[in-house]
């Protein structure tokens, strides 16, 4: 259990990567790193397929990502209707590819492919933990 | 030994927003491709496969295969399954029943597949589009599927090759008069340019007639071995010549590439060398036009066209008929509607009309043609090459 606190709705409670919520709550989005191999994955895998080791370590996202691409939804799935309109973004982080929101904060005619963005933890007023992109 | 395949019947039930049960689509699928070739009874039938995604969540109806076939009176003896891969289910069902004919395990198999997806409650399929992304994690943000991905995929596009949104437009003006040929299709009404064009934004920059309709809808088509398909039908054999299913990622971080579909490269180039053609003997196409986007970068990664070039090919009028090759001849997606377990079957039984020289409006001569899926976060793709001609 643990995992249900991530997300703006959450649809898994139960998964063996359910620490990157209490990195989360450490203020850090985290990558999983296979302990064998080195190899990294986001979102984080409880075991890695490249060589099949089964022990992996959370370690921050962090530095300056770049958008790869990124659209505005003007309709919503069910349970995010409120959050209409909000902007999905897909940024590059050293190779580890992150698919986010982008915040509220940065002003829509900012929004570039290659804008220069970082990670932040965000807290909803419900309690549920989430992260979203801001300019660097 | 094995044994060549043949298509040699099809028919759809009417596609749009239906008040009509799941059940009852398939039932008159059925009946219409039964009608399609006389020749045929549900007694020939010894196999059957469904196709459909989102029967759990939206009819609430599991063990779909046998219900289909108490309402067809099928008796299957070979097969009676249902297939999964959301938007290419239909035509997963006929890559599987190509293969259990191939190799001597069913004679003749019916692939029928639908969706009812308008509902009452108008939330089911804004709540089930979570579950066609990776759930636990795309989902959790509010990637809903397909638009804003799509979308993304198009401003790469427009900002790596010059491709415009008059191009996108374009694709759309040609789909929906194309749209005309296919009399059980979603919307039959053409469009111009501008109306394409000054359409109201869904996820920018695509806009209303970009975008493919929510549709309720089933089809249904007979394959048959070589043997079986001489005593089956009097027109001219369709043959299935090659076939590729391939994935690279189901993630949408983990998408090699956004504007070069990769699983789609690895698909095509795999049915082509089964098939033994190059993208320029195919002489009508039915690509998987979701949205624009995905037709200007299907021409490309079929193999139509130069990377890039897709924007021009529609605008030359390369996918029209008289062109190059003309592409979703009977409306696609965009006219037809998507019912996803519907849509490669329909495409399938587009391609056969053509190939036996009895489609709504004819390619002249066509001898070769190919149908392609994508499925999911364009994770997943599908093609499917039928000839005239066994080799």
């Amino acid at each position: 259990m643990g995992f249900e606190k991530f997300g703006r709705v959450s649809f898994t409670a139960q998964t063996k990567v359910a620490g990157f919520v209490e990195q989360l709550e450490k203020g850090e989005v985290a990558a999983s790193r296979c302990t064998r191999c080195g190899a990294r994955y986001f979102p984080p895998r409880a075991d890695c397929y490249q060589c099949l080791g089964g022990e992996v370590v959370f370690e921050p996202v962090r530095g300056t990502g770049r958008l790869i691409s990124f659209t505005t939804a003007n309709y919503a799935p069910t349970g995010f209707e409120a959050d209409v309109p909000y902007t999905l973004a897909l940024a590059d982080f050293d190779g580890l590819k992150v698919f986010g929101r982008m915040s509220r904060e940065v002003p829509p005619q900012e929004l570039a492919v290659g804008l220069a963005v970082n990670l932040a933890v965000v807290r909803l007023p419900d309690g549920q933990l989430t992260y979203e992109f801001i300019k660097a | 030994m094995e044994r060549n395949v043949c298509l040699i019947a099809g028919g759809m039930s009417e596609w749009g927003v239906r008040e009509a049960s799941l059940r009852d689509m398939f039932q008159e699928a059925g009946k219409a491709c039964f009608e399609d070739n006389p020749a045929v009874t549900n007694k020939d039938v010894d196999g059957l496969i469904v196709a459909s995604a989102y029967t759990e969540r939206c009819s609430f109806q599991t063990h779909l295969a046998p219900l289909v076939a108490e309402y067809l009176g099928i008796k299957p003896k070979s097969i009676c399954a249902r297939v999964e891969l959301l938007c290419a289910s239909g035509s997963s069902g006929i890559i599987l029943a190509y293969g259990l004919i191939k190799a001597g395990i069913a004679d003749v198999v019916m692939v029928a597949g639908g969706e009812k997806l308008y509902m009452p409650q108008k939330w089911e399929v804004f709540y089930s589009e979570l579950a066609s992304v990776d759930h636990d994690w795309d989902g959790a943000q509010g990637l809903g599927l397909p638009p804003p991905a799509f979308a993304m995929v198009a401003k790469q596009h427009m900002k790596l090759y010059g491709t415009t949104e008059e191009q996108l437009a374009l694709v759309s003006v040609k789909n929906r008069r194309n749209g005309l040929n296919n009399p059980r299709g979603h919307f039959r009404q053409p469009i111009d340019l501008q109306t394409a064009m000054t359409a109201r934004p869904i996820v920018p920059p695509l806009k209303l007639y970009d975008c493919c309709p929510v549709t309720d809808g089933c089809a249904a088509v007979i394959l048959a071995c070589e043997e079986k398909a001489k005593d089956l039908t009097d027109r001219p054999l369709v043959y299935i010549r090659g076939t590729g299913q391939a994935t690279l990622n189901n993630m949408s971080a983990n998408m090699p590439n956004w504007t070069t579909w990769e699983a789609l490269k690895v698909a095509a180039q795999k049915a082509y060398a089964d098939a033994g053609v190059k993208p320029g003997d195919i002489d009508v196409a039915q690509t998987h036009d979701c949205f624009t986007i995905s037709e200007i970068i299907e021409y490309e990664d079929l193999g139509f066209c130069e990377k890039g070039e897709g924007g021009l090919f529609i605008q030359e009028g390369k996918s029209d008929f008289g062109g190059q090759v003309p592409v979703n001849t009977d409306g696609g997606l965009l006219s037809c509607g998507h019912p996803f377990g519907g849509t490669g079957i329909r495409q399938a039984i587009e391609i056969m009309k053509q190939l036996q020289g009895r489609a709504v409006r004819q390619v002249e001569g066509a001898r070769i043609g190919l149908t392609h899926n994508l499925s999911g976060f364009i994770a997943a793709h599908t093609v499917i090459i039928y000839g005239r001609d066994k080799d």
